[in-house]
């Protein structure tokens, strides 16, 4: 019998796999790169020409754009697991459903952070923003935000992968939950590009890191459960 | 009218939950009681709030909708509290019951915060001259409605009842959790609700008309919630043969 690994080993085994089978084909980010661009450019096309009103937005359209890449980003993150039953496969070896979830959470994290650093200097091209400000606290921001969308996000499409209008349900369900997410993460983004006088940046990180924190252990809780089921 | 008349009334709706829950003879009639009584104090509410009760100093008596805007979310806030605690029951051990009471109480609280929140919009646009603003609390029970509605959603359309049970009652609990947050957050980004109406900040008279408003409101919680989960139960058994809990099942996982 194969010895039962550590979570953090067996989590960086899932976590592994999952990027590994992003790195062969390369599909799911060439596919998410290309939409979220689709979508900042239709941002732009809405809300007209003015320089002055795309640079004041951009945060927000950053992030819209990378809350919608996630949606389809998460979906297909289980979508993979359910082709040949490979997630019955991954809970059946001696490996915990906590490490299954902390592996998925942070393999998702990493390519919704991926892209968000990509999306930066199409974001200046588009809309004209400064990166040169606080770059350290940016990538901070983002990297954050990428995990708050992904720890409800991951259990949200372990449950939605096997249900019926599942690329309804996934926005339903996780929409709701990541409001705060995105009022952090677009209000953090901002004091990080532009002057921040009331130094309000410090708590907007602090409420991204306790959405991470609550999230991570709510999901850690629920996972196992989940998968049982799946 | 003296305090203690709804004070008294209160405690007889609770009593008769408690009767409810731990007297299974007293259920098929007791429910009729309480909806009576709901019929009777709905009359009673017209005229307190609408005859009896000063005007609003401030607002006149556009002010008036308070004594129904705040029951309903009161009552909303207790059904999807007592939801997520079936959820978490649900989680812990695995029963058909709590799974019928977390269904009843969601939609049932889906309706009361719908009409709250409608009933707040019909009284913002007199006071705050706009139908919608970006105020917590207001964002909040929105949010909260609009994480219901998914759960709802994920209900219909998930077929096996084991996963839908499991499924939903982490929904509720993702949701549930997510409460304080939204409500933090969107208070940091902008404010301008008055500050909370309870019966401590709004004058006596208006204070027992609240608390009228309140006890009327549980009555009718408690009869909507008491018929819904007679019909998820009716359901489930028409359903089909549910499959033994705690069982091994044929193919693993």
């Amino acid at each position: 019998m194969t010895p039962r690994l550590s979570l953090v080993a067996a989590a960086w085994l899932v976590f592994r796999k999952d990027l590994q089978i992003e790195w062969r084909t390369r599909a799911r980010l060439t596919a998410l790169l290309f939409f979220s661009l689709a979508t900042l450019l239709l941002f732009s096309f809405a809300m007209g020409p003015d320089i002055t009103t795309l640079r004041a937005h951009a945060p927000g359209y950053l992030w819209l754009g990378l809350l919608f890449a996630s949606i389809l980003s998460l979906g297909e993150s289980f979508r993979v697991e359910s082709e040949n039953q490979a997630l019955t496969g991954l809970v059946l070896t001696p490996v915990e459903a906590r490490a299954i979830f902390l592996g998925k959470v942070f393999g998702n994290a990493a390519l919704l952070f991926l892209l968000s650093l990509v999306l930066l200097p199409v974001t200046v091209a588009l809309y004209d923003v400064e990166l040169g400000r606080a770059p350290h606290l940016l990538v901070l921001v983002l990297l954050l935000g990428a995990i708050g969308i992904s720890a409800p996000g991951t259990v949200y499409s372990a449950i939605s992968a096997n249900a019926r209008a599942r690329d309804v349900m996934l926005p339903l369900l996780l929409f709701p939950v990541l409001v705060p997410l995105l009022l952090a993460a677009v209000s953090a983004t901002k004091f990080t590009l532009q002057p921040d006088p009331q130094e309000q940046l410090a708590s907007w990180l602090k409420l991204l890191t306790a959405f991470d924190l609550i999230y991570l252990s709510v999901g850690f809780l629920l996972f196992p459960r989940i998968a049982e089921e799946d | 009218m003296p305090a203690f008349v709804t004070f008294t009334l209160l405690i007889v709706v609770l009593s008769a939950v408690v009767a409810h829950v731990v007297v299974a003879k007293v259920r098929p009639w007791l429910w009729k009681l309480v909806a009576a009584l709901g019929t009777v104090m709905l009359v009673g509410l017209c005229y307190l709030g609408l005859v009896w009760a000063p005007p609003e100093q401030y607002m006149s008596n556009v002010g008036r909708i308070l004594y129904v805007h705040v029951p309903h979310i009161w009552v909303a806030l207790a059904a999807f509290t007592l939801n997520v605690g079936c959820g978490v029951a649900y989680l812990l051990k695995k029963s058909w019951v709590t799974d019928a009471l977390a269904e009843a109480s969601a939609e049932v609280g889906v309706y009361f915060g719908a009409a709250g929140v409608a009933m707040g919009s019909i009284w913002a646009r007199p006071t705050w001259g706009v139908w919608w603003d970006w105020d917590p609390r207001l964002i909040s029970t929105t949010v909260m409605l609009l994480a219901y509605v998914g759960y709802l959603a994920l209900r219909s359309f998930t077929e096996d009842p084991e996963r839908r049970a499991t499924w939903s009652s982490a929904a509720a609990i993702l949701s549930y959790v997510s409460l304080p947050i939204v409500w933090y957050s969107v208070r940091w980004w902008n404010s301008l609700h008055q500050v909370q109406s309870s019966t401590s900040t709004v004058d006596k008279p208006m204070g027992q008309v609240l608390l009228w408003g309140l006890v009327t409101m549980l009555c009718w919680l408690f009869v909507f919630i008491v018929k819904r989960y007679e019909i998820a139960r009716s359901r489930q058994t028409a359903a089909m043969e549910l499959p033994p809990l705690e069982a091994p099942r044929p193919e693993a996982a």
